[in-house]
């Protein structure tokens, strides 16, 4: 056995063994200092050749805060917040077909992420935009009787494109949140005498909301920034409106990264709420005291809305 | 005493595998029936037919003057709506082997469920009738706490109130104190020995012998999805008949 040991070790006899209160020695890691220094010096780099490259800083601080770009900004959390809401509800929907008793519901949700996780979502986005060329006529009997052009303007197309395309794979996320809700609670609900509709609200779903809020944080980083591909669909939003400065002005890089900053802006914002949601509805099952609080107050104030 | 439950005839197949082979029962009002078996026996199938979480495939229940998950018109069984199902299960009340408490709703929540939500009760109504039972089962002290909090056998009380608070007919348990470690079975047992005392009628599947030697008023002890033995625990515990029975009892008992 003890020529296995390290030599170190096996050499130290019980007699000579060291005090309680003996002084520990750490190893040092010049390995962490080295790496470091390298990829210091890396950004320094980088830094200096777009400090003295073919950048007008002073371009990027005008266009910054101009009416066009924040105008634009505001297009882009317009399209993102309502896209977002919408894949939202279709995920849901979807999500709880996906496991109806019904075959027929089942298929047709299945249908739905196939198609549309299936595609591209730029080219989603540019099937909206022109689905006059297929329908030009919106006509519901009795609600709705349009042309196409004037129902689909290009922010319905883009909030549609991008919407209906989050759906589709918050649709697999909310399957896989409901099914991770045990059974045995959905038993203890209908003997209970619990409706499905009622089990599904007031048991699965709360539960399914608590598992998949971290995932909708992820949606909304991305959301934001892939509403960008509605640029190329005529519709105003950031970067399309830098796109049209810079075919004027030239400025090409400095508008670009007039909308990084904007974009990065936003998605450092969203990181933030999510670190706070992940921080309440951590995965750890005994944090449920944070997760009290939080809850108490949601349903409080909503008690309370529903007295006013 | 008049009936509570009578099963009548109760099969049940899953695939090629059938589990139940045409059981019969009968139960009383206030009366304790224990039902035994060695496992596999479709002890739980049988529990779980009787409250249709499984729908039998032959055989009906009938209980309190209704036939369960059905209306009996015209020489035949004519299956009801879910909604109307769910009414009469709320007639059984249902303990869990795992206890299958709310995650997300405090013990007071896990009580006050189902009579406002299905017995349209009044929030405050429903907590003072909902503190009362906690109170029975020693958990009033846990009111706010969440179910992550509580050990198993605090669980299982907790679930045993829930389901009491829908003021269930009969009370149905399975294997109420298989989940528990060994120092926690006893608080749960008390309970149910309360409960047995107080008069509640209680089918209870499970494997300690000496509860249903003290409490049951019957003993049901099945094999293989069929009832081999049926009587006093005294008798069936003691003497039985059946060989099988006699194998299985001296395996538990050793
Ligand atoms: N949902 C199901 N699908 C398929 N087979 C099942 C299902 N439920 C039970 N069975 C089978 O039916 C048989 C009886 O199961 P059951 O759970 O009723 O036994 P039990 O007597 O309660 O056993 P235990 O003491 O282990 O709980 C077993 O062979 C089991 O594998
Ligand atoms: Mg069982």
């Amino acid at each position: 056995m003890s020529q296995s040991l390290p030599p170190s070790t096996a050499a130290l006899p019980l007699a000579d063994l060291p005090a309680r209160d003996v002084a520990v020695r750490h190893l040092h890691h010049p390995g962490r200092w080295i790496s470091g220094g390298v990829v210091l010096l890396l950004l320094a780099v980088i830094g200096r050749a777009f400090a003295v490259g073919q950048i007008q800083w002073p371009v990027v601080g005008e266009f910054l805060t101009a009416g066009v770009i924040v105008t634009g900004f505001g297009w882009t959390l317009l399209i993102s917040a309502v896209a977002l809401a919408l894949g939202v509800a279709l995920g849901f929907a979807f999500g709880i077909m996906r496991l109806s008793a019904n075959p027929i519901l089942r298929f047709a949700a299945w249908l739905y992420v196939w198609v549309f996780r299936g595609t591209p979502v730029l080219l989603q986005l540019l099937i909206w935009f022109n689905i006059a060329l297929v329908f030009p006529r919106l006509y519901i009997p009795g609600l709705v009787d349009a042309r196409m052009v004037d129902v689909v303007t290009p922010f319905v197309a883009a909030v549609l494109g991008l919407g209906v395309n989050e759906g589709s794979y918050l649709t697999e996320v909310v399957r896989g949140g409901i099914a991770s809700v045990d059974r045995g609670q959905t038993e203890a609900a209908h003997t209970l005498g619990m409706t499905p509709g009622q089990t599904m609200r007031r048991i699965i779903l709360p539960q399914t909301l608590r598992l998949i809020l971290p995932v909708l944080g992820n949606s909304a980083i991305g959301m934001l920034k892939f509403s960008s591909l509605a640029a190329t669909i005529a519709m105003g939003e950031m970067l399309n409106a830098a796109q049209r400065i810079y075919f004027i002005n030239g400025a090409v890089i400095e508008l670009l990264f007039v909308c990084a900053t904007w974009y990065l802006a936003g998605t450092t914002v969203l990181s933030i709420g999510q670190y706070y949601l992940e921080r309440h509805f951590g995965r750890d099952a005994t944090a449920a005291a944070g997760q009290r609080s939080w809850f108490k107050g949601w349903t409080r104030r909503a008690v309370a809305r529903g007295q006013a | 005493m008049s009936l509570a439950v009578k099963a009548v005839g109760i099969r049940k197949s899953f695939g090629e595998h059938e589990v139940l082979k045409g059981l019969d029962l009968e139960v009383a009002y206030g009366e304790v029936l224990c039902i035994l078996g060695p496992s596999g026996s479709g002890k739980s199938t049988f529990l779980r037919c009787i409250n249709h979480l499984e729908t039998p495939n032959g055989g009906y229940v009938w209980v309190d003057g209704a036939i369960m998950g059905y209306r009996y018109a015209n020489g035949a069984l004519q299956e009801l709506p879910v909604k109307h199902l769910r009414a009469q299960q709320s007639q059984l009340g249902m303990v869990f082997q795992h206890f299958n408490l709310f995650a997300h709703r405090t013990v007071l929540g896990n009580v006050i469920e189902g009579p406002m939500v299905v017995r349209g009760l009044k929030r405050a109504e429903a907590e003072s009738r909902a503190m009362e039972l906690l109170e029975q089962v020693g958990m009033a002290g846990k009111a706010s706490a969440y179910p992550s909090q509580l050990s198993g056998g605090q669980k299982q009380r907790v679930a045993i109130a829930r389901a009491l608070a829908m003021e269930p007919r009969v009370m149905l348990f399975d294997e109420p104190t298989s989940a528990l470690d060994p120092e926690l079975v006893g608080e749960v047992l008390e309970v149910m020995r309360t409960l047995a005392r107080g008069g509640t009628t209680m089918i209870v599947v499970t494997h300690e012998i000496g509860f249903a030697r003290e409490v049951a008023d019957r003993v049901v002890v099945m094999i293989d999805g069929e009832i081999r033995e049926m009587g006093v625990p005294g008798d069936v515990l003691s003497n039985p008949a059946d060989p099988r029975v006699r194998s299985f009892l001296s395996r538990v008992l050793a």
